[in-house]
């Protein structure tokens, strides 16, 4: 997921560009071709590109803090090496972003500055804390769930690199939400106080899951150009209810229950009606008022300190012996 | 941190999918030295056996061309249309060939 523009929607200012080279560009992404790092584009497609690639590496990175939380507290050896497991391929989905991000000329380094100086977003659904066990099974089901949703498309969008990073890692999604939801069906299985704790991780997970697809389509001003441009191929409220029906027939499916009293199939529609999102919170927690926004990032910056040395010895060692190496030469 | 000169340099990685194929561009990785860019290919690329072999080259090493010169290098073959099989007529009776 985390493919939501969250950076408040700033109108590009306007560069001047050879008309006939952006009319070139449009008509190649407009015939689904794919644009290459080396290829010409227009600098707020580049950039957009930057913004939406590094955010969504970010999400990654971050997304690793609270399900790393439970890692040591698994509660078999066969869920602690499977969550283990899954936190490792949000590490590599992280690093297969970051490197795709880099082919549009921004290096690593400002990346993670931008991230750890708090300048960059990431998506809004880390900021929650994992409470239980069951949370782990929620997060799976769902957040992995929305993540799915929204980047099923985008293994078609127009910039090859991210395309290409969005392939591998739908890939790897799907082990991340059967595990999910294999906890949910056990715990829902299983004694009143492990269901009660399965249907409580649903009910503070579902809101800020459907929060994931980012703003109405309304309050969405960018929707357009990005899907002109095929960097985002559905809107925001498309996914929204795409996630929604899948989803009811799941918990149902295993007898726990949505937290949305005005949820209700409609044989019209042919889908489900739903509640309003609290669009004010999803807004407080961008702007970095998530319960555990503070300690995700302490805890980004303190990997990024403690890790320092080490970067440091292994690129002098590495100088050291390609001198002595040249010397011998 | 914001000392670029700082960051390990940046590796392309390539990866053999299984004996009889080429190797395959599959992304990059950073690190400080060949054999720790190898380890961190093999962690970041072949966590469910995507691959038997591993490449990996400094992505400075690489010239590539210029795609504004992609019709003057690869144009030209347009015309040949005779370096294609299909180019020949060959009456249904004969077989073989
Ligand atoms: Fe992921
Ligand atoms: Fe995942």
């Amino acid at each position: 997921m985390h493919t939501t523009d969250m950076s408040g929607n700033k109108k590009a200012e306007a560069v001047a560009e050879d008309p006939a080279k952006v009319a070139a560009f449009e008509r190649r992404v407009a015939n689904d071709e794919f644009i290459e790092p080396k290829d010409w584009m227009p600098e707020a497609y580049r950039r957009t590109l930057v913004r939406q690639m590094s955010q969504h590496a970010h999400s990654e990175i971050v997304g690793m803090l609270p399900e790393g939380n439970w890692i040591s507290r698994a509660p078999s050896l066969r869920r602690k090496a499977i969550l283990l497991a899954k936190v490792q391929d949000e590490a590599g989905h992280g690093l297969y972003l970051y490197s795709a991000a880099e082919t549009l000329g921004t290096s690593r380094d400002e990346m993670t500055e931008a991230l750890l100086s708090g300048k960059a977003k990431y998506s809004t659904i880390f900021n929650y804390p994992t409470l239980t066990w069951a949370d782990i099974g929620a997060i799976g089901w769902l957040v992995d769930g929305a993540a799915i949703m929204n980047q099923v498309p985008l293994q078609r969008t127009s910039y090859g690199p991210y395309a290409r990073a969005m392939v591998r890692i739908c890939k790897e999604e799907s082990f991340h939400q059967r595990q999910g939801y294999e906890i949910m069906m056990h715990l829902a299985a299983g004694t009143e106080a492990q269901q009660r704790m399965a249907q409580d991780a649903l009910n503070r997970w579902w809101w800020p899951s459907l929060m994931m697809f980012g703003p109405p389509d309304d309050k969405s001003p960018n929707t357009e150009q990005s899907m002109r441009w095929r960097i985002k191929r559905d809107t925001n409220d498309e996914l929204r209810q795409k996630f929604v029906d899948i989803t009811v027939p799941q918990a149902e499916a295993i007898g726990l229950t949505v937290p949305d009293p005005a949820l209700k199939w409609n044989e019209a529609r042919g889908a489900y009606d739903f509640g309003d999102v609290d669009w004010e919170e999803f807004y407080a927690v961008v702007k970095g008022e998530g319960p555990v926004a503070k300690e995700r990032m302490q805890a980004r910056v303190k990997a990024w300190d403690d890790g320092a040395w080490v970067r440091d010895a292994a690129r002098v060692h590495a100088e050291k012996r390609a001198a002595a190496k040249l010397a011998a030469e | 941190m914001s000392d670029a000169s700082k960051e390990w340099p940046l590796w392309e990685v390539f990866l053999r999918g299984k004996g009889g194929l080429s190797h395959r561009h599959v992304g990059s990785v950073h690190a400080a030295d060949a054999k720790m860019a190898v380890e961190h290919a093999r962690d970041t690329y072949t966590r469910r056996m995507e691959g038997v072999s591993l490449w990996v080259l400094p992505s400075a090493a690489i010239t590539a061309s210029d795609p504004g010169d992609a019709a003057a290098l690869f144009e030209p073959a347009e015309d040949k249309v005779y370096r294609h099989p299909t180019f020949y007529k060959i009456p249904d009776g004969i077989t073989h060939i």
